[in-house]
């Protein structure tokens, strides 16, 4: 049986009617990397030996009646969040022999549900692109066509979960870098509210946007992840003093009536054809489920992409000054310290990293930082504004995750702002802080899949989770699969 | 906003990354353009708009100041690229 093309449902389902084991699972799901990673080439590490032994204690777990839904599961993990003792390189070369002294908040509550850790993936260095063509080490290719990029920066997560690499994955989200690569790949990513995943051991890209979130083949995978990684963290003062519920629980509730708002500035020209089709017959299917489709202004919306590359370089050229040669990672050595800095930044770096800090040290820098640094703070309490007023008429808003489908390895590379310009539709949600979840809801002509975009008031998984499963249900598209 | 060459090269120094004359000449283009694009925001009246540097309401997180257990010293300098038994190890600083 082909064990690895399951869901995280199905295979708990399995375990606990004692019909698999987790070590079969395990077995399958390395088989099936085997056949494919060479293709796909969706991580940076695997971790197989470690994942037998954690396939142990999870049939332990199984045996002594202490298992839970995740027990025995394989998860894979993005190369940003640490995990202790396994490399943990963000794709970068700066950190290319990093392992980590301790584990992270998400994966540390993984370890006591026993999972089981098949794997790092690839990613765009630092979480910085939308392609996973900024890895310092290796590019990942879609599943659906081998010539298309998986989308970033969690592309190899979702290209992982994509091509049944994996049961489920975790990925990291900055201005749409779970949502994006799962639109492009055809599976779930769910990007919680701000605060609602501790960043505990996440590396730091843009430390007031970043979230991590789960990559998954079913919406309902996805709410029994959230019901796990989410949930108040000591360890993160930024994470939210709010307790877990079960997500589960309104998985197949009623959608009837509910109110979704559709902004009509994410309807623009020179948005691909077949994705607004797209979009629009599955706002048609909604409506045909009961919900009330009403149009919507988010007017601030085209200021967005500006406004998230002047915060988000900001915090990263700030954060990213910790990589200086002396406590991990990369050093070349120089005739002083000031050199040494200089020599060990300039190799450790890729180009699209250097590109950011070095936009970011400009916004900061003496002169310039209330022309554009504050001024992008303002431009955002805007935008977070514009979200307040349409979620006072609207309990959803639905939207397209991207722009086009998956584009050609190579196609945006040279072209930054082209490049930034395909985060369009993610990068509010992330200045405004709200959850957001992108579900497959179709194809175009060529076969490549296509992402709806659902974006709900703060601390409302639940309910996005709820609109989601139930257009899930109700469509064809998530057990669709790529050949290989 | 176009920046010049030599902006490019004292950010760069900021940054502490060393660039040779052709990235200095592409990260200038590239810089410059990504400036005029964000040049935009100009267009938004932010007149007595407060800034938004975190979305959710900060306050600060108080805890006992009580000793917990955390990584040795011997795993803090593991990863170091040059350590001795206690510390980290640079090149000299002071002459």
């Amino acid at each position: 049986m082909e064990l690895h093309k399951l869901t995280v449902v199905e295979l708990a389902r399995m375990i606990h009617r004692g019909e698999i084991r987790p070590h079969e699972i395990i077995i399958d799901v390395f088989k099936r990397i085997q056949e494919v990673e060479g293709k796909v080439k969706a991580f940076i590490t695997l971790t197989v030996e470690k994942a037998y032994n954690m396939a142990k204690d999870a049939e332990n777990a199984v045996f002594s009646g202490k298992k839970s839904i995740l027990t025995g599961i394989p998860i894979a993990v993005k190369d940003n969040i640490c995990t202790k003792g396994i490399p943990t390189t963000c794709a970068s070369k700066i950190l290319y022999n990093f392992a980590p002294p301790y584990e992270s908040t998400v994966t540390s509550r993984l370890m006591e549900n026993k999972y089981i850790l098949v794997g790092k993936t690839n990613m765009d260095e630092f979480a910085m692109g939308s392609s996973t063509e900024n890895s310092g080490f290796h590019i990942t290719r879609n599943p659906w066509d081998l010539e298309r990029v998986p989308g970033g920066s969690s592309g190899g997560s979702a290209a992982a979960v994509s091509a049944d690499e994996c049961i489920a994955a975790l990925g990291s989200d900055t201005g749409g870098s779970i949502r994006q690569p799962a639109s492009f790949c055809g599976v779930v990513g769910l990007k919680p509210t701000y605060g609602r995943v501790s960043r505990f051991g996440l590396v730091a890209f843009a430390s007031s946007l970043d979230q991590i979130g789960p990559i998954t083949k079913c919406v309902a995978d996805a709410a029994l992840i959230m019901n796990v990684i989410g949930g108040y963290d000591p360890m993160d003062s930024t994470s939210a003093p709010i307790g877990v519920i079960d997500f589960t629980e309104y998985l197949g509730k009623d959608i009837k009536g509910l109110k979704i708002g559709i902004p009509k500035e994410y309807f623009i020209e020179g948005m691909d054809k077949e994705v607004e089709e797209r979009i629009n017959d599955a706002i048609k299917h909604l409506e045909s489920l009961g919900c009330i489709p009403v149009e919507i202004s988010l007017p601030h919306t085209e200021y967005a992409v500006a406004t998230y590359y002047i915060i988000a370089t900001s915090e990263a050229s700030s954060n990213l000054a910790r990589y200086d040669g002396v406590k991990y990672g990369l050093r070349v050595s120089g005739k002083d310290l000031l050199e040494m800095y200089m020599k060990t930044r300039s190799k450790g770096f890729g180009t699209e990293v250097k590109r950011r800090i070095m936009l970011g040290t400009y916004s900061l820098s003496a002169g310039y930082y209330e022309a554009y640094y504050k001024k992008a703070l303002q431009v955002r309490t805007l935008i977070k504004r514009d979200f307040e007023r349409a979620f006072e008429k609207v309990d959803f808003i639905v939207t397209p995750t991207a722009p086009t489908p998956a584009f050609k390895i190579g196609e945006k590379i040279d072209d930054p702002l082209q490049m930034y310009l395909s985060d369009i539709f993610t990068i509010s949600v992330n200045l405004a802080g709200l959850p957001a979840i992108s579900i497959p809801c179709g194809f175009n002509m060529k076969g490549l899949p296509i992402g709806l975009q659902i974006i709900g008031k703060p601390f409302d998984e639940a309910g996005i989770l709820q609109l989601a499963y139930a257009y899930e249900q109700s469509t064809p598209w998530h057990k669709m699969k790529p050949t290989l | 906003m176009k920046i010049t060459k030599e902006q490019v090269k004292h950010i760069a120094l900021l940054s502490r990354l060393e660039l040779d004359e052709g990235e200095t000449e592409i990260y200038q283009e590239q810089l410059s353009r990504i400036l005029e694009y964000v040049e935009k925001l100009n267009e938004v009246d932010t007149k007595d708009i407060e800034p938004t540097s975190h979305v959710i309401e900060l306050n600060n997180v108080f805890r006992e100041d009580e000793v917990k257990a955390s990584i040795s010293r011997d795993e803090a300098l593991r990863n170091a690229p040059d350590y001795t038994d206690k510390f980290f190890r640079v090149p000299k600083i002071i002459e």
